[in-house]
């Protein structure tokens, strides 16, 4: 038998810790950030770490309300979150079908199956000077960037989802009349939705991470290039600005979409087994 | 299985298999010599793979690609060594977890890229940032799997060890067999992390590596070198993959499941 290249890796890691970890989650995280802030508070009281290295988080405060009352710290989150999520948005549209196509179809299948096979493991980021030759210096090679890296992950985890469909569910539809056209709607794909939303919740952190570095690389709007200037002057306080609004972008992003699945999910016994 | 078929006409097959890319290649080649896209824009595949040689011959590309690999393998060992130790630790002490677990937690959504800028402040332009950055991405995969491989044992085989007289070393390294499949599962992500991290911080902060090669030579307009240096580092991608897959299948041969 023909085994598909994508099925060899179930894709789960990567939501292994908002699922089994999620239980003390939630407190003990609000604590970890007390305790970092008053660590990080500690040592720039203490003196002993150069404050160009390590600014006081009063400092690195400061900068962020003063980025806030500019203006810049929200044009720079929205210009991130667009760029971002329009990249997203744009694998799940393409990856999916692709993914359902490589699932139930042999020519689909034998075509795409080792392209998906090199593509997934890839830096795609690689590829991010190829997209600025062909689509310049401006929003759309970042999109076209994210949108890159995103798909690989998508494709294969909903070709995974979709071709471990169970047969005797496949075989009921079948007797009980139902269309071709009817049964991928109407069982594969809500019976692979599991996975499907598995792999989106992994390609989801990856657009941000990847719209960051497109943005440090091409410059502009957004958080990536606001803190690549930053570090160009070694402005240390701006850097550590930077980085706490695009953990806490990622934290927003990591925890709506965890929400979302289980809105989605409401029917599953994922959901409904409290898991 | 016909996966691991010794006779010739398996391995044909296997080759086959990879067909596709032959054609993706030929329809590129197609695509530009018929003037349907500009060669300015996306030079012919041929002549990339003439460029490669060519960069192989006089061996630039070697030793960007050298430092390279030692970055990632510098910062996927740490984070394998270090991962999977705290991963053990964590599902075996109550403490260690509720220490790590939250620390864990927040690193988790925290884009990777954007500790880049401040690694290279604190750090400087050479290795030292860049192998962090790969140690500290890789290293959230390879805990959380190993966490969970070796709390997922199951308990049965943990009471026979202990039944057999088994000392503490001994029933660590049963429930380290036992969470292997998931601690390797968790060095495999690691290893795409690494060369994904490896690539953004050469990129935007290099002065050397196969990511410094691709900005560089995009920035000087050297197109064709640039898409041989980009295959590259999908071909490298690849094959440390493979490679991990061909480890994982080799340690879980006992494995009747595998």
């Amino acid at each position: 038998m023909r085994t598909t290249v994508v099925h060899e890796r179930p894709v789960r890691s990567g939501v292994s810790l908002p699922g089994r970890l999620a239980a003390s989650e939630g407190a003990s995280q609000l604590i970890a950030i007390a305790v970092l802030i008053c660590i990080w508070w500690g040592f720039s009281r203490w003196g002993g770490i150069n404050p160009f290295l390590l600014p006081a988080p009063e400092t690195v405060w400061q900068r962020l309300a003063q980025q806030f009352a500019s203006g810049q710290l929200l044009s720079d989150l929205l210009a991130t979150i667009y760029s971002a999520l329009a990249g997203f948005a744009l694998s799940v549209v393409l990856g999916v079908p692709l993914g359902l196509a490589i699932a139930r179809n042999r020519v689909a299948n034998w075509f795409f199956t080792p392209i998906v096979s090199v593509g997934f493991p890839a830096p795609k980021l690689a590829f991010l000077p190829i997209f600025l030759l062909w689509f310049g210096v401006g929003v759309s090679s970042k999109i076209v960037m994210v949108t890159f890296a995103a798909f690989f992950i998508v494709v294969s985890s909903t070709a995974a989802g979709a071709s471990f469909v169970p047969r005797p569910l496949l075989w009921s539809a079948r007797s009980l009349g139902a269309s071709e056209r009817a049964i991928l709607w109407q069982v594969v794909l809500p019976s692979s939705l599991p996975q499907i939303l598995n792999g989106l919740q992994i390609a989801l952190p990856v657009c941000l991470i990847t719209t960051i570095a497109a943005e440090m690389y091409v410059g502009g709007a957004g958080i990536g290039g606001t803190m690549l200037s930053a570090s160009r002057f070694a402005d240390t306080p701006g850097v550590f600005a930077g980085l706490l609004a695009s953990g806490a972008l990622g934290a927003l992003l990591v925890h709506l979409a965890a929400a979302v699945r289980v809105r989605i999910l409401h029917w599953h016994a994922e959901t409904r087994s409290g898991n | 299985m016909s996966r691991a078929d010794p006779i010739a006409g398996g391995y044909l097959l296997r080759a086959l298999e990879y067909l596709p890319l032959a054609i993706l290649a030929l329809a590129w080649e197609a695509l530009v010599r018929s003037g349907l896209v500009s060669p300015s824009v996306l030079p012919p595949f041929s002549e990339v793979v003439i460029e490669f040689f060519r960069l192989a011959g006089n061996g630039v590309i070697f030793e960007h690609a050298a430092i390279s690999l030692r970055r990632v393998v510098a910062g996927l060992g740490l984070a394998i060594v270090f991962g999977v130790g705290a991963g053990l630790l964590m599902a075996s002490s109550r403490p260690v977890r509720v220490v790590l677990n939250p620390v864990l937690g927040l690193l988790y959504p925290l884009p990777k890229s954007a500790l880049v800028p401040l690694f290279m402040l604190l750090l400087g332009l050479g290795d030292a940032s860049k192998i962090l950055l790969i140690f500290i991405g890789c290293l959230l995969p390879i805990v959380t799997n190993a966490f969970n491989g070796a709390r997922g044992v199951d308990e049965k085989l943990m009471w026979s060890a202990a039944n057999l007289g088994a000392d503490r070393f001994e029933l660590f390294r049963v429930r380290f067999n036992a969470a292997l499949p998931d601690i390797l599962t968790g060095c495999r992500t690691g290893v795409a992390f690494a060369f994904i991290l490896l690539i953004n911080a050469e990129l935007i902060f290099g002065q050397d590596g196969l990511g410094y090669l691709i900005a560089s030579t995009g920035g000087l307009g050297a197109y064709p070198t640039m898409f041989a240096v980009v295959l590259l580092v999908v071909a490298l991608g690849f094959v440390a993959d493979r490679l991990f897959g061909l480890i994982e299948r080799q340690t879980l041969r006992w494995r009747t499941t595998a």
